[in-house]
């Protein structure tokens, strides 16, 4: 460690030594001045486990400064048990305000969803990402995964997708769809559902992905190209919900969850918390504009 | 008229590495010329050099020395000397050769093998067909052959369909070995035709044969051969 | 007479390959005179040395060989399937006009294998992938190729497998349910997918039943009639060089002990190593 402490009296700013820091922030740089490549680093011991979003918690301790305002969602929702226990954590560690609003917040971690709500300039959205490597479904050896990147030789996946049109009809993928970033490298976006893929594109926010336990970084800068791969004629669709409203609010422009009530009855409500906290309060969230939105047919929205 | 063929002091022998270099002398110091137009046939027992003489024109054989100057479209060449493709090229265009035997090649059927070189050119399926049945009518083979595979036809019939095969599209010089083989009398008197036929088509030949009738019929010029020297 | 000389489509000059450390005495201590390829002083494996040879358009070469005599050392080296220890090759089309390819970039040498060249493996399993249908492994050269259309990626995957008689009702099947002569067929449709220049076929027909043979060997005839692609045939089987090749090369010990016309090397041939492999057909 550069501090010569002999005995830790209390935790550094954000947990993680200085150095460390240092080094993730340069991987991170790295990462958005070269759009979806996967960059390694050091990926240091968390006090969770791997696979709970230690990437995630990398990226974020790493950047996060006294003035940040922190908040962070686990599949579209504030409340879930890893949600908050990592809230926490980060608001012990380092002091900083934590907020259940998307507007507010300065730093987003998520884990598979993209907000409802438009994210703007000022914000950078964090990823916890299981698998980055994309094309681990159809290369398993890692030297030949790189070989691929390095060389922009994607037709393996790209047969892939297509072995899964002749089969089912359609290509099958729901979460973490590929996507094409910047014209170069394939990228796997984490797994959001495809009905939050068009929201990567043209963002005015950064994203940053981070792998704890394949420790990987990568990252999307704002206004990047990000185009999901589809064939001239068979074409990305994101999910259509088919005009139904939210349970609760009558919404029928957000992804929805299917849950069931205490009573046994089955209802469909919005998946991301806060927006829904905000569309029963009758406030009015701006909601992320996309061409595959406006695509959706006229009942359905 | 200059000739078309002009061989002069052709020598050919073989060493037989495996019988510790033995050397077998198959052609000695042979000389002729074949004026456009006519029929030679060759004529000498069995390993007195026709076959021989007939493979060192066509370059299955390397010769150990002497010329065969050739009148080729392009001028006159030495055969001997001409390089792999040099000959490749004079056999798609100019000079053909039938063997003794049809070389029978799985799963094509009689017709198929007779309409082969016309396809090979470039010719229309519908065509080259017309014309391979055509001749096969004359030669006598008969229709339900037609589709079949030479490999199980008799003799007699694999030859109709060696010989159809090597006047489909007659060259300008044609080897041709035993054309009358294994064939009765009213067929070999169509091939005798159609083969002298053939010089209205600018096609000269070099034929060996044991056959007296096709020797008096067919043929201008006898050479006669024995232990690879030529004798009259 | 004398341009067909230069109109060759592929040139090979001094090709090597040397396993372990050699010196300069190496090959000239191995080869068919000492009937070893290995060499006496550093125990080093001399594959195929000074292989020259040249290849030309629409021409069908074979080569000809026993067990370790290089044969299949070449096709792979040519087919970048292996490094070279030393040689150049040059190949006739732009942009590779007066470049020795054995020393392009790892993507110039994927261009060239998807768009100049096909190859042809003895064992389906190297050249097509089992976890894809016979079709998506026909659409993979043709996504190299930068079809990104399914509709047509399909009808040529379909003519493809027309073609080399696979019944086109399997073209969503897996190869690893097809007997091994049509994942030949398969290998082959995939292998001719980008109509490249210059195909290679290395031991295509071996371990195959006598009548699917005969059926694969009749395919390549045809497709060569009509295609006119230029093709390298490897094989050990004397009556498989005969019926497909013009020229042959033989070789033994890693080095060509004769080259020439295939009748030519068939029925008079000059080295003693060449009289051996004839006489021993059966």
């Amino acid at each position: 460690m550069i501090e010569q402490n002999k005995f830790a009296t209390q935790y550094r700013f954000a947990f993680i030594d200085e150095a460390t820091k240092r080094e993730i922030r340069r991987k991170l740089l790295k990462a958005i001045a070269i759009p979806g490549y996967q960059v390694p680093y050091s990926s240091p011991e968390m006090p969770i486990a791997r696979g709970w979003g230690t990437g995630g918690l990398h990226v974020t301790l790493a950047i996060i400064g006294p003035n940040d305002i922190f908040k962070i969602i686990d599949q579209g929702s504030d409340a879930s048990v890893n949600a908050c226990n990592l809230r926490n954590f980060v608001h012990t560690m380092t002091g900083v305000e934590t907020t259940l609003d998307t507007q507010k917040a300065t730093i987003i971690q998520t884990r598979h969803r993209i907000t409802e709500e438009v994210l703007k300039a000022n914000q950078i959205f964090v990823y916890q990402v299981p698998q980055p490597e994309p094309l681990r479904s159809v290369e398993r050896y890692e030297n030949k995964t790189r070989q691929m990147h390095g060389e922009a030789d994607y037709a393996k996946m790209w047969v892939s997708l297509y072995e899964q049109y002749v089969r089912h009809g359609d290509i099958m993928l729901g979460a973490g769809y590929p996507v094409k970033v910047n014209d170069r490298y394939i990228m796997a976006p984490s797994p959001i559902p495809r009905w939050d893929i068009p929201n990567l594109h043209n963002s005015e926010a950064i994203h940053l992905f981070g792998a704890g336990r394949e420790k990987r970084l990568y990252a999307v800068p704002p206004y990047t190209k990000v185009a999901p791969l589809e064939f001239e004629d068979v074409k990305f669709h994101i999910e259509d919900f088919k005009g139904k409203p939210c349970f609760r609010t009558g919404y029928k422009k957000a992804f929805l969850d299917e849950l069931y009530y205490d009573d046994g009855s089955k209802h469909y409500v919005i998946n991301d918390s806060n927006f829904l906290d905000k569309l029963v309060n009758k406030e009015t969230p701006i909601q992320h504009e996309n061409a595959y939105l406006n695509k959706l047919p006229h009942e359905s929205l | 008229m200059q000739p078309l063929l002009a061989i002069k002091n052709l020598h050919k022998s073989f060493t037989m590495h495996i019988l510790q270099g033995k050397k077998i002398e198959a052609l000695i110091d042979v000389n002729f010329t074949v004026a456009p137009g006519e029929i030679i046939g060759l004529t000498g027992k069995s390993g007195s050099g026709k076959s021989s003489l007939m493979k060192c024109i066509y370059r299955t054989y390397l010769s150990d020395g002497g010329t065969i100057n050739y009148h080729s479209n392009d001028g006159v060449v030495d055969l001997i000397a001409l390089n792999d493709y040099e000959i490749l090229h004079l056999r798609k265009t100019e000079i053909s050769y039938c063997s003794q035997f049809l070389s029978v090649i799985p799963r094509v059927t009689a017709l198929q093998v007779v309409a082969q070189p016309l396809l090979k050119k470039g010719l229309p399926a519908d065509m080259a067909n017309e014309k391979a049945m055509f001749i096969l009518k004359a030669l006598g083979l008969s229709e339900a052959l037609w589709s079949g595979l030479p490999v199980t036809f008799s003799g007699g019939e694999q030859q109709r369909i060696n010989v159809a095969r090597a006047i489909i599209d007659p060259p300008k010089l044609l080897l041709i070995d035993e054309p009358t083989a294994s064939l009765d009398a009213a067929t070999k008197a169509v091939v005798i035709d159609m083969l002298i036929g053939l010089k209205s088509q600018g096609t000269t030949i070099v034929c060996i044969s044991h056959d007296e009738y096709t020797l008096q019929h067919l043929v201008n010029r006898c050479i006669h051969l024995e232990k690879g020297i030529i004798v009259n | 007479m004398n341009h067909y000389s230069e109109n060759w489509l592929l040139k090979v000059e001094g090709l090597t390959k040397i396993y372990g450390k050699s010196n300069v005495r190496s090959i000239e201590n191995t080869g068919p005179l000492f009937d070893s390829n290995i060499c006496p002083e550093t125990g080093a494996i001399i594959a195929c040395a000074d292989i020259n040879f040249e290849l030309f358009p629409g021409e069908v070469l074979g080569i000809v060989g026993e067990s370790g005599s290089g044969k299949s050392t070449i096709v792979k080296m040519l087919y970048f399937d292996m490094e070279h220890s030393a040689g150049c090759v040059s190949f006739h089309r732009a942009p590779y006009i007066g470049k020795n390819i054995l020393n392009e970039s790892n993507q110039s040498k994927r261009a060239i294998r998807n768009h100049l060249m096909g190859m042809v493996y003895q064992n389906p399993r190297d050249g097509l992938n089992f976890k894809f249908t016979s079709g998506g492994n026909i659409a993979e050269k043709l996504i190299m190729a930068g079809n990104y259309h399914v509709g047509t990626i399909r009808e040529k995957a379909t003519h493809l497998l027309e073609k080399t008689e696979v019944p086109v009702l399997r073209l969503d099947d897996l190869p690893a349910h097809f007997s091994g002569g049509m994942q030949q067929r398969v290998q082959i449709s995939k292998a001719i997918a980008n109509h490249p220049p210059l195909l290679f076929l290395d031991e295509v027909t071996t371990g195959l039943d006598v009548s699917v043979q005969a059926k694969v060997l009749d395919l390549i005839r045809e497709l060569q009639q009509e295609l006119g692609i230029a093709m390298m045939v490897v094989s050990h089987d004397l009556s498989v060089i005969r019926m497909l090749t013009d020229r042959t090369l033989v070789m033994k010990n890693g080095r060509i002990v004769e080259q020439g016309l295939t009748d030519q090397i068939l029925q008079d041939p000059q080295h003693p190593y060449t009289q051996l492999l004839v006489s021993s057909i059966l």
